[in-house]
């Protein structure tokens, strides 16, 4: 049976119609971690390499495409046909659809081997070095020039070259803020050896061009909750950036009577500080993430839930409900090899209020990712008489 | 002189049903085999396929509950394992068993009982893996298995046992395989069927079963080197004993892209037989399409650490790798070339087996396109590990092997059932399946690059890549109902299809010069072949031979339990690695060899 000769174009058009559309839907809305409008000169490279690439490959695609099509519509067979005339090959044709193909490999690849070279070159000495570690399921930052520790949110200046310096606590995970440019991977660091620095780094340097806050998640498969391990870069003036660091190394201090500092009692008093650190407080545990601040953060378990004393309680309540594999025992439920808490919904409260209030005066999170806040320029809000904690070697 | 049925061993009795079964589980005969092989792979397309649907419908909407992480995340390794090693591996080798031989003129493969030992080894490495199911521990750690998640202390319990121990059963019967038909090509090919004169589907099983015998192993070192790592201690991959999760990575991706080509050559191959047919012209630039081929499968050894731009392997491998694999998209291109060109001036037919080799083409050079993209690796960076990959291997494995495969259905099914099927049906089958499958993939190259990471159970509203996602799980059950008109116009067209001729396209190759379905003897007198094209350019004597009784008595060789009995002492010595002792994975050594033994000797005249 021999098809409608009419079904082929329509079935082209068809589909022609249909890629647009999703091809619109795609582009035309917000995507907070779209690799199209990257902010740092990392990013805007790789995308110039890319494009270079997409244009040359899509005239490709195009003409043969084209051709095809024409193929279809022309040599379909028809009545009374004689047999075709059975050519054999042509070498001319040959080497010509041969060489063409390597002619536009070699504009590919030229400028592509030279973004290679350009996009792996040291960080220069001046840029800020951040230690980016990876756990299963959560990020750790660490400010080794600064003695700030921060957990699945961290914050850079623009205008000045950042070096994410990169390892794994566990499994090999990847970094990924599209916006900040491409990812890596974070591999699991080999072992220590004595006195001698024998760590093995991935790095990724940039200099980000413009403020905002830049979502980002793990993208390379690293067991249960690979799906919700999500980061967001703030990327700030230096001046904000510097007030931030300050802000980090200054205990909020709840009001006496409050339940905040009921909260502030309950959690130091508590299994919290076995895993969790509160800077300024007697919170030092490292195996869980850095708390300091925790209320200028977006989410809570590493984009597991918005931020909101509601939602902070629900997870304190049980955690594994909300995010497969945590590690956190909760209220309700055992985890992570150690009994459930067995707190009352009243000190769960308070201390969601407590981490929820670990914050600047006037801080305001973003709506959406990707959205500048509106109390933007008012980050951090450092208290005044500061007392500068240790820059810690400590709890490096 | 005897008649063909009383030379070969099929003795005339009742044919109760269980004799029909004894008489397939002992079969040697390469056409029982292929079908075996066939039907297995496309049950296991139907479970790969029933589990993409269950993850198409987790992502249709943000923050979904429909699967939790940890059924997504073994549902998607094994969707991954399975449609590899289970559906397209095992369904190019049912194309290779059922065809080559008939295609140069061989009356079996060289090693019929060690053809059998493969199926067998094949389907309870199958039945292992997918056991696991029912202990609810399914593999889970993707189908690359990336050390050291696959570590004991990272993946604990039975699911990556499984796998680990799966695939090293599956490779054993895929590595079998390979040798079976490199011999039988070499071997056994009809007089005057000189390696130009081969048809290039059996040029494309020939390279592919090089790449076999060669990447398979590499893959049986990665997996012994984990065996070892959780069931017996050693380091290879923890790092805190010094060993390196990369050097999993590096042997994998080694075997890993040569397995791209394994699974894309067979879909050339096809293609190639579908496309002159059907345009009644010979395929154009048939040497360079060997050569090209060739080059694939050689080229493809240099290629891996593409998989790896963002492992940190420094600018000199990440400018080596860009380069080599940029350059495998040239001999690639050749080969599209030259299918258009065999189009070019033809007559077209568009059968059903032609609209899918034309979509095949349509489908397979975006997923080159994309392939191009990738390699260029500054911006790999941001597209490795998304949606876009996604999108892109789909494009390379769906657009090119498996709408190739169902063109292959169409084109030789008359062949395989002495049945036609229902073309009417087939168009359904095919435009269904074709815009289900576009509508599926080519959304996800644009979520990938908004930002969406492969692997993950669930993303957020906030990304805004909801619509995207939508439109690719509509497009999955479009495309199951496609698939599942196919089994509706197999069933139909078994109960009351139109019987098929010996050479109902009007093809070339030695294959259509039998009967429809070929007798157990393939051909009475093996023909003689002086030309490429033999039923075009030399039909009456070819068909004259063919049907001419044979001078001599034809020895075929005779049923065997030895094959089952093997395979069967192979898994069980696998799961006995199980106990984490050493010494009952021995002794089921100990016994594989003495069945191996008895399997050597047995008499077969």
């Amino acid at each position: 049976m021999i098809i409608g000769r009419r079904s082929v174009p329509r079935a082209a058009a068809w589909c022609a119609a249909a890629v647009a559309a999703v091809a619109l839907s795609g582009c035309a809305e917000d995507a907070p971690q779209t690799t199209f409008r990257p902010v740092t000169d990392f990013g805007i490279l790789i995308n110039e390499i890319f494009v270079n690439t997409f244009w040359w490959t899509m005239a490709v695609l195009v003409v043969v495409q084209a051709v095809l099509l024409y193929i279809v519509v022309r040599f379909r067979a028809r009545p009374g046909q004689p047999k075709p005339k059975p050519v054999h090959g042509d070498v001319r044709l040959e080497i010509l659809w041969t060489l063409i193909p390597a002619v536009i490999v070699a504009f590919i690849a030229v400028p592509t081997v030279r973004g290679i070279f350009a996009t792996q070159q040291a960080a220069p000495q001046d840029a800020l070095v951040i230690d980016v570690i990876g756990h299963q399921w959560w990020w750790e930052f660490r400010y080794p020039d600064y003695g700030v520790v921060t957990a699945n949110q961290f914050n850079l200046p623009a205008g000045r070259p950042v070096a994410l310096r990169m390892r794994s606590a566990d499994v090999i995970h990847s970094f990924w803020v599209p916006r900040l440019g491409g990812k890596r991977d974070v591999n699991p660091a080999p072992a220590r050896i004595e006195g001698e620095e024998a760590v093995r780094y991935n790095w990724i340097n940039f200099t980000a061009h413009e403020p905002g806050w830049f979502p980002g998640q793990c993208a390379e498969f690293c067991g249960l909750s690979h799906g919700v391990m999500r980061t967001m870069a703030v990327v700030q003036e230096p001046a904000e950036f510097e007030a931030w660091v300050e802000a980090m190394r200054t205990p909020v201090e709840p009001a006496p009577g409050t339940v905040e500092a009921r909260g502030r009692e309950l959690f130091t008093r508590s299994v919290c500080i076995a895993c969790h650190t509160v800077q300024g407080t007697t919170a030092a545990g490292v195996l869980g993430p850095n708390l300091t601040r925790m209320g200028e953060r977006w989410t809570i378990g590493a984009g597991a839930l918005p931020l909101s004393r509601d939602n902070m309680a629900a997870w304190l309540r049980d955690p594994l409900a909300i995010k497969p594999g945590t590690l956190m025992p909760g209220a309700v439920r055992e985890g992570g090899g150690m009994p459930a808490t067995n707190m009352s919904d009243e000190d769960i409260d308070a201390i969601a209020a407590y981490l929820v209030s670990l914050r600047g005066e006037g801080v305001r999170l973003p709506a959406a990712p990707g959205q500048v806040p509106a109390g933007a320029d008012a980050i951090p809000d450092p208290e005044p008489a500061a007392q500068p904690a240790a820059p810690g070697d400590d709890i490096l | 002189m005897a008649t063909a049925e009383a030379r070969v061993h099929t003795s005339p009795g009742p044919r109760g049903f269980w004799r029909e079964v004894w008489s397939w589980v002992t079969t040697v005969d390469h056409k029982r085999i292929g079908i075996m092989y066939g039907a297995t792979a496309i049950f296991f397309l139907l479970v790969g396929g029933l589990e993409a649907i269950l993850l198409r419908t987790q992502l249709a909407l943000p923050e979904n509950e429909f699967l939790s992480a940890d059924l997504y995340n073994q549902l998607f390794t094994m969707h991954g394992t399975t449609m590899v090693f289970l559906v397209g591996m095992p369904m190019a080798v049912a194309f290779f068993n059922y065809l080559v031989p008939l295609q140069i003129g061989a009356r079996d493969v060289a090693f019929p009982r060690l053809n059998a030992l493969s199926y067998w080894v094949f389907l309870l490495g199958a039945i292992f893996l997918n056991v696991s199911f029912f202990f609810g521990a399914a593999p889970n750690a993707g189908w690359t298995g990336y050390a050291n998640l696959t570590a004991p202390q990272y993946s604990p319990g039975l699911n990556m046992d499984f796998w680990v121990l799966g695939l090293q059963i599956l490779g054993i019967g895929s590595i079998l395989g390979g040798v079976n038909f490199i011999t039988t090509i070499v071997n056994m090919r009809a007089p005057g069927m000189t390696l130009m004169r081969m048809p290039i589907f059996t040029w494309m099983a020939f390279i592919t079963s090089f790449i076999i015998i060669t990447a398979l192993p590499v893959l049986a070192v990665a997996l012994f080197l984990l065996t070892f790592d959780r069931f017996y201690g050693t380091n290879f991959f923890v790092v805190a004993q010094g060993g390196d999760p990369i050097l999993w990575q590096h042997l994998f991706w080694l075997f890993g892209h040569p397995e791209v080509y394994i699974l894309i050559l067979p879909g050339f191959g096809i293609l190639s037989e579908i496309i002159p047919t059907f345009s009644r012209k010979p395929l154009f630039g048939y040497s360079v399409m060997v050569y090209s081929a060739a080059l694939i499968g050689l080229l493809g050894w240099g290629v891996w650490s593409h998989h790896m731009f963002t492992v940190g392997i420094g600018p000199i491998g990440d400018a080596f790798f860009t380069i080599s694999t940029m350059i495998i998209a040239i001999p690639t291109g050749v080969k599209i070339f030259n299918w258009l060109a065999t189009m070019w001036g033809g007559s077209i037919r568009f059968t059903t087996a032609m609209l899918y080799g034309i979509a095949t083409i349509f489908s397979f050079t975006m997923g080159g396109i994309s392939g191009v993209m990738h390699a260029t690796s500054p911006h790999n960076l941001q597209q490795h590990d998304t949606y876009f990959v996604v999108a892109h291997f789909h494009y390379v494995l769906f657009g090119g092997l498996i709408l190739a495969i169902f063109g292959g259905f169409y084109y030789w099914w008359p062949k395989l059932t002495g049945k036609m099927l229902d073309e009417r049906l087939g168009k359904w089958n095919f435009w269904l399946t074709f815009a289900g499958f576009h509508l599926t993939f080519f959304p996800m190259h644009f979520a990938g690059l908004l930002g969406m990471p492969r692997r993950v159970f669930t993303y957020f509203e906030d990304l805004n890549i909801t619509g995207l996602n939508l439109l690719a799980t509509a497009g999955a059950y479009l495309t199951a109902v496609g698939i599942l008109l196919f089994l509706i116009n197999v069933v139909k067209t078994a109960r009351s299809g139109v019987r098929a001729p010996e050479n109902p396209w009007g093809a070339f190759s030695l294959e259509w010069a039998t009967t429809s379905p070929p007798e157990e003897v393939n051909f009475r007198t093996i023909p003689t072949v002086r030309t490429r094209e033999p039923l075009w350019l030399e039909e009456e004597a070819v068909l004259a031979q063919a049907r001419s009784e044979s001078a001599a008595p034809i020895h075929m060789p005779p049923p065997s339990w030895w094959p089952l009995v093997l395979a069967s002492s192979i898994l069980l010595t696998f799961c006995l690695v199980l106990t984490n002792l050493w010494w009952p994975p021995v002794l089921g050594l100990a016994l594989t060899f003495i069945v191996a033994i008895n399997f050597a000797l047995e008499p077969t005249h």
